[in-house]
């Protein structure tokens, strides 16, 4: 298969660069200084493209690839591909499901106990070497907090069964009602919003979700409110959550993901209530190599005509 | 209010105590505790029971119990925070007397002595109050109470019971699940704004399949084994007796669990047996891809072996709340990523201290009513 040529959109992953280079002729998207040149020499060539959270592959790449058979998405979210364009051209696209669930679902819940029991400023403030005795930093209990859950998908029920743990009431907003689980079922964000002290963002991201939790969903999570978004950047207006939290009408937010990655907006770097993560929902060594071992098992599959892993079309 | 916005108090910065009675201002942020920044909650109680405590004043023949230190809640809510209409209290900080003589002076008052945890219960205070019978505390370690004396003398304790238990169990959790996936490290890299220079911050590792042992399977362990439970990990425990009832695989040594977990997560009280149960040959035991988390007591550490473990790099990580000589850290822990810490906080939620406040009031009325006691601790062995 040393022939085939593969399109990495940009660096992800050391492991699956590695094997990629042994089974294919890769092309590394992010060392070519002149892209459109690149793309004419080699548009024969290339068969498949291997995307992420970051890049993918948008209408304007699938045009310069008439040979694009395959997309294999080093990710679960599909945000960054352009499914239409594939679909009308048949092809194959490809993600990391279920390998990267937990990971995901366990980082929302670090999220929440960061943000409420402040342990990242409790640790700021050992580190000051300025712990006193008679000092004590008074936060805010888990045990027992509504959670309200956007999208109740895989990441969506995995985290439901840890905050369960915590005996916390489960509430969620989905696109349809799911009445085999027991939790309680919103018709509208605003209202899952109003009854939940701890809201997570767990769909995925879509025209229709776009900006879902806006300027009156954030009121309604209101001044003792948490927001926890390990879904995409554009799941949240970022210009309005970030006044809402400089001006306290909400309580915090443990955020992982932006609208611009990885820019950030500067004026959360300096609030205790607010935790940022550079998006690693699913960065760990172990899922990594899951995720970069589904990915080259459905090239593979794909190239031998066999059926594909996790395909999505 | 909101009341996460985080509450940094300083015992030793005491403003003005005056009783809260207007709605806290939701956009202030004290780093030291105003009292006016108390939460709603507290200030409604604390109005409530002031008048209903107006009487008070005219009845002197309430029975005394003795406070030796101000608990932190009396910062926090104001002094009538756990007031009663069945008793009064005997601030021995409000007298100028030292402490023997104030005990001397009020030996045939003192009938019970309520302890934050932040004044000791010693032999010595208990051998000056004849008529004691109830020491009530709202910490949830012992070792400040001379139990020994308690037993002797025929004095009942009640303690917290398993009302912190959630939160320590939380604390736990939050640690782990930080030092695995590195949130308090990558939260300081992204606010030095080195993601959009530096690029991606390196791998942190899954916690779910994980090995979870677990030192102490008391009530606050039970809550972190149910807890990490719905993440996946196996769980793991040593106790001083094995637990007939419960799924957890038991083993009779902690060297044993070390070995065969690759998180230990310290839930055990601090007694003779246990200062410095996690040793040399523990870490070890544990090795370079484990990690130790303890929200017990320090001194169950030995945390001269510790630091070196961690700055060696022999264990992956650790989470400490506690440490031997509190509030001193040892500074070599500053400079590392895989270490996060607290200081001493692992109960201290807003709630906590008003759930912790009825249950001692509680616990004091009913041992002056001769009623059982709500969270007695028990004295034997």
């Amino acid at each position: 298969m040393e022939s085939i040529g593969v399109l990495m959109a940009c660096p992800m992953n050391p492991y699956l660069e590695q094997e990629l280079d042994k089974r294919f002729t890769l092309h590394r998207f992010w060392k070519v200084p002149e892209k459109s040149t690149f793309l004419s020499t080699h548009s024969n060539s290339i068969r498949a493209v291997v995307g992420n959270a970051f890049a993918g592959a948008d209408a304007q790449l699938i045009e310069a690839l008439p040979k694009l058979e395959i997309v294999a998405s080093f990710s679960v979210g599909l945000d960054k591909i352009d499914l239409a364009k594939c679909k009308e051209k048949g092809i194959r696209v490809t993600n990391t499901p279920d390998v990267l669930t937990e990971d995901v679902a366990d980082l929302a819940i670090g999220l929440i106990l960061a943000v409420l029991r402040n342990l990242c400023e409790c640790d700021r403030y050992v580190r000051s070497g300025k712990w006193k005795k008679g000092s004590y930093m008074l936060t805010t209990k888990f045990t027992g907090k509504r959670v309200g859950i956007i999208g109740l998908g895989r990441i969506g029920m995995a985290i439901a069964k840890r905050a369960e743990a915590f005996s916390c009431p489960i509430s969620y907003h989905s696109r349809t009602e799911k009445p085999e689980t027991k939790y309680k079922y919103y018709p509208s964000v605003v209202e899952l919003a109003a009854n939940c002290d701890i809201l997570v963002i767990a769909c995925s991201l879509t025209e229709e979700t776009r900006h879902i939790v806006n300027r009156k969903v954030i009121d309604a999570l209101g001044a003792e409110g948490v927001l926890i978004n390990i879904g995409r950047g554009p799941h949240v207006d970022e210009p309005e959550l970030v006044s809402a939290l400089v001006e306290r009408r909400i309580g915090g937010a443990g955020l992982d993901v932006f609208e611009h990655e990885p820019e950030v907006p500067e004026e959360l770097f300096g609030l205790d209530n607010v935790v940022l993560l550079p998006h690693v929902g699913s960065g760990t060594v172990e899922t990594r190599k899951d995720m970069a071992d589904l990915v080259l098992g459905n090239l593979e599959a794909h190239f031998l005509k066999k059926p594909l892993l996790t395909p999505v079309i | 209010m909101s009341y996460l916005h985080h509450k940094l108090l300083h015992l030793h910065q005491r403003k003005r105590r005056n009783l809260i009675n207007t709605t806290p201002h939701p956009r202030r942020h004290h780093h030291t505790a105003h009292i006016q920044d108390a939460p709603v909650k507290g200030a409604m109680k604390a109005t409530a029971m002031t008048s209903e405590n107006q009487s008070r004043h005219s009845q002197s023949d309430l029975p005394y119990v003795l406070i030796l230190k101000p608990p932190p809640s009396f910062l926090l809510f104001g002094d009538h925070f756990l007031d009663s209409s069945k008793f009064q209290y005997l601030k021995a900080y409000e007298s100028p007397l030292p402490l023997p003589q104030f005990l001397q002076e009020h030996a045939q008052s003192v009938q019970a002595i309520f302890s934050s945890g932040l004044a000791p219960v010693t032999a010595e205070t208990i051998r000056l109050l004849p008529r004691l019978g109830l020491v009530v505390t709202t910490s949830q370690g012992l070792n400040h109470i001379d139990l020994t004396e308690c037993r002797r003398r025929g004095i009942a304790v009640a303690g917290a019971g398993t009302i912190l238990s959630a939160d320590c169990a939380d604390s736990a959790v939050g640690f782990l699940i930080d030092v695995l996936r590195k949130i308090s490290a990558a939260n300081r890299y992204v606010k030095q704004g080195l993601w959009s220079s530096q690029g991606a911050y390196p791998l942190g590792y899954k916690l779910g399949g994980k090995r979870v042992g677990i030192v102490g399977l008391g009530s606050i362990g039970t809550e972190v084994a149910k807890r990490l439970d719905a993440f996946g990990c196996s769980i793991s425990y040593n106790s001083r007796s094995k637990k007939p009832l419960v799924p957890y695989t038991f083993y009779p040594n902690v060297v044993e669990l070390a070995a065969n977990c690759d998180a230990l997560i310290i839930c055990c009280a601090l007694t003779d047996e246990t200062h410095h149960l996690i040793n040399k040959e523990v870490l070890s035991a544990l090795g370079k891809d484990g990690v130790i988390i303890n929200i017990a007591r320090g001194p169950i550490v030995d945390e001269k072996e510790l630091v070196r473990c961690l700055v060696k790099g022999e264990i992956r990580g650790a989470g400490l709340d506690v440490f031997e000589h509190e509030p001193d850290v040892p500074v070599e822990l500053f400079a590392l990523d895989n270490v996060v810490m607290s200081p001493h906080c692992a109960v201290l939620t807003t709630e906590s201290f008003e759930d912790l406040g009825k249950l001692m009031v509680g616990n004091i009325e009913a041992f002056f009513s001769n009623e059982p006691l709500l969270t007695p601790v028990s004295l034997d062995g």
